[in-house]
């Protein structure tokens, strides 16, 4: 009778499997970022496209564009030529030049800060983001991953237009895959480079120091295993003559 | 005395009881560390409340830094946070310590609580030990919540607001508490302020005051060991329990060793995982608080899950957090409800260990439940496990008198 008991408990441990716990951020099937933010390359050209295409609408108010220049071994000069287009001085935040007033008429509402979307949405999700504007029936923007989006495609003349391929499940008429209709001035694989290489930027901006954390969470480790080690011995010492 | 000291420890000496004569400063070492005889066969389960301390240094000292660049206003505390994360000289290490060791706390906390259960460390002569400790807990959970507001971002506010509106349920007076707990109709700056000032001085000091009471109560008996059997009750010749050794060097050298190991962890999370998946660090805490945008989905940090759950298990709201406050206040009445002539779950028989290993399962599986979307399916499972979370306390109860018990060796064993 034990046996079958102690059966029991571990079936209900089995049940500890399972829950799907509310973590990810966003929803629908997300694909695969695959950036690595150790790429110093992928995130100046990414910094490019960002301060081109986002910066005009979203600020990067907790950035610095010195931090730029420190973080990707760039001079400040090169810094200033290459991203900055207002008159914003080296140590100035990454601002955005539209005025709130503004942006709330011209918008509906100020498009949110991007310093640390990254962090709030994840690297997969911005990249399906990215990549899955299309042309609804009203022949206007819209997105898979977030629906009804208020922020147009700004990327079309890279990525072109994509408009729905819908079948019927049932009743309802459900998308499919989105079909590329006109072509943009990238090919798609060019186009998943780049939005590669944004998410990239915008995972590095998102905690500009993360690199250097774990440069140094390696050594901290590695020190800790020997102190470990060397207290375990200093114990070990102590407790022999303890029966 | 074999060998002449040397001068300079003669030096020291005399130092030392020029000290002692106007602060007992050796009196209190030999009393509490070197003459402090502890049982001789802690395990893996001792190590936690060393470990607690440590983490509530690192807990001490990372904060103290945080509030030379924090800034506890509605509209500057989230752009501060990132300030520190960004522009302070090592503010990232600072924060992700601050971050991490919350966390940290409480599993340390558990674990340090689960030990009891195990070896009834709570039981005769030692109840205060236990009372004092559950009041630590609850204060660390309020010094928790606090914290949590801080950062302002929306789950800071969202989980405020969720948890402050339970009281709104008491009968007549819900309301106005409220209100007053928030200092404001909605949660704002002045709430966002009185938080602050609470979770920097207030709890801490109760926190401190609090933990000494722990320590001189577990002092007054000595800690309990994983037999369950007092070792001052066999004492060799010179009144010193046989099975005994000194605090100090033996735990202290094994407590630093602990301590490594403690880092070792703490420092892989902090370094390579600081949001642990979203656990240690939601998500949506990376968004700015705003009154006017409700998250799709609100839930409280990882530690206050099982409680959540709870409540969400009740579908009326007051019924709700009256059981929620119940689970945790249950845990005070611990050193009554186990009324088993034994106290170590090694001396105990079969009914104990599956009493025990329910209420485990119960107590995590209701911690992933609280963090779930809600389905109705995961409702009707809450109800099952805060069910099986309460009958544990109950079934204790009536099985501890009868059920079965192996005999207890008169000695320590390994």
């Amino acid at each position: 009778m034990n046996k079958s008991l102690v059966a029991a408990v571990f079936g209900l441990v089995g049940l500890l499997a399972g829950v799907e716990p509310a973590l990810a951020a966003g929803g629908g099937d997300l694909e695969h970022a695959r950036i690595n933010v150790r790429d110093t390359a992928a995130i100046q050209r990414g910094a490019k496209l960002f301060v081109n295409y986002c910066l005009p609408c979203h600020s990067a108010n907790y950035m610095r564009y010195n931090r730029l220049s420190e973080d990707l071994g760039l001079d400040q000069n090169m810094v200033l030529q290459n991203f900055v287009f207002t008159d914003a001085q080296i140590g100035d935040r990454m601002t955005v030049s539209m005025r709130p007033k503004d942006a709330q008429a011209w918008l509906g509402k100020a498009p949110p800060d991007l310093s640390v979307t990254a962090r709030s949405r994840g690297a997969d999700w911005l990249y399906t983001y990215m990549k899955t504007f299309y042309r609804d029936g009203t022949g206007s923007w819209n997105n898979v991953v977030l629906p009804n989006a208020s922020m147009p495609h700004v990327l079309w003349d890279l990525q072109g237009i994509q408009e729905p391929v819908y079948v019927a499940h049932g009743e309802e008429q459900v998308l499919d895959h989105l079909k590329l209709v006109e072509p943009g001035l990238q090919t798609p694989g060019e186009y998943e480079t780049t939005v590669r290489d944004l998410v990239t930027f915008m995972v590095y901006l998102s905690e500009p120091s993360q690199v250097k954390r774990k440069n140094i969470g390696v050594w901290v480790l590695l020190f800790l295993v020997v102190f470990a080690m060397v207290a375990y011995l200093l114990k070990a010492e102590y407790w022999r003559d303890v029966h | 005395m074999a060998k002449p000291a040397s001068s300079f420890s003669k030096r020291a000496g005399s130092v030392m009881s020029w000290i002692d004569k106007r602060l007992p400063v050796t009196a209190f070492w030999n009393a509490t560390m070197t003459g402090y005889q502890a049982p001789k066969n802690f395990n893996f389960w001792y190590y936690m409340g060393s470990l607690a301390l440590l983490v509530l240094v690192i807990q001490i000292l990372s904060g103290i830094f945080l509030t030379m660049h924090y800034k506890p206003s509605a509209t500057e505390a989230f752009a501060s946070v990132e300030y520190i994360m960004r522009d302070v000289e090592w503010g990232w290490l600072i924060r992700y310590m601050h971050s991490t060791g919350a966390s940290f706390f409480f599993i340390v906390v558990y674990l340090h609580m689960f030990r009891s259960l195990l070896y009834g460390s709570h039981r005769e002569p030692r109840e205060l030990v236990w009372i004092f400790g559950m009041l630590i807990y609850l204060v660390l959970m309020a010094e928790a919540f606090m914290g949590y507001v801080l950062p302002w971002g929306q789950m800071s506010y969202w989980g405020a607001q969720v948890i402050i509106n339970l009281f709104g349920a008491i009968p007549t007076i819900g309301e106005p508490l409220t209100e007053w707990i928030r200092g404001d109709y909605f949660i704002s700056d002045a709430t966002l302020n009185r938080f602050f000032a609470l979770h920097v001085i207030a709890i801490p000091l109760a926190l401190l005051g609090l933990i000494l009471l722990h320590l001189v109560a577990l002092r007054e008996n000595g800690s309990n060991n994983p037999d369950g059997i007092e070792i001052k009750e066999n004492k060799d010749e010179h009144g010193i329990p046989k099975d005994g050794v000194p605090f100090h060097p033996y735990y202290t050298v094994k407590d630093i060793f602990g301590v490594a190991m403690l880092l070792l962890v703490f420092a892989f999370v902090l370094f390579f995982w600081p949001e642990a998946g979203g656990l240690f660090l939601e998500h949506d805490n990376f968004v700015p608080a705003s009154p006017l945008v409700t998250p799709e989905h609100i839930k409280p940090v990882w530690y206050f899950t099982p409680y959540y759950a709870i409540l969400k298990a009740v579908p009326d709201k007051l019924m709700g957090v009256l059981l929620m406050g119940a689970s945790v206040m249950i845990l005070f009445f611990l050193p009554w409800l186990d009324r088993s002539p034994v106290k170590s779950i090694r001396y105990k028989g079969l009914w104990y260990k599956i009493l025990l290993t329910l209420f485990v399962i119960s107590f995590i599986r209701l911690g992933m439940l609280g963090m779930a979307e809600g389905t109705p399916a995961q409702t009707v499972e809450m109800r099952i496990w805060t069910f099986v979370y309460f009958s544990f306390f109950v079934l204790l109860f009536f099985m501890s008198p009868r059920g079965k018990t192996k005999p207890v060796p008169e000695r320590l064993t390994h």
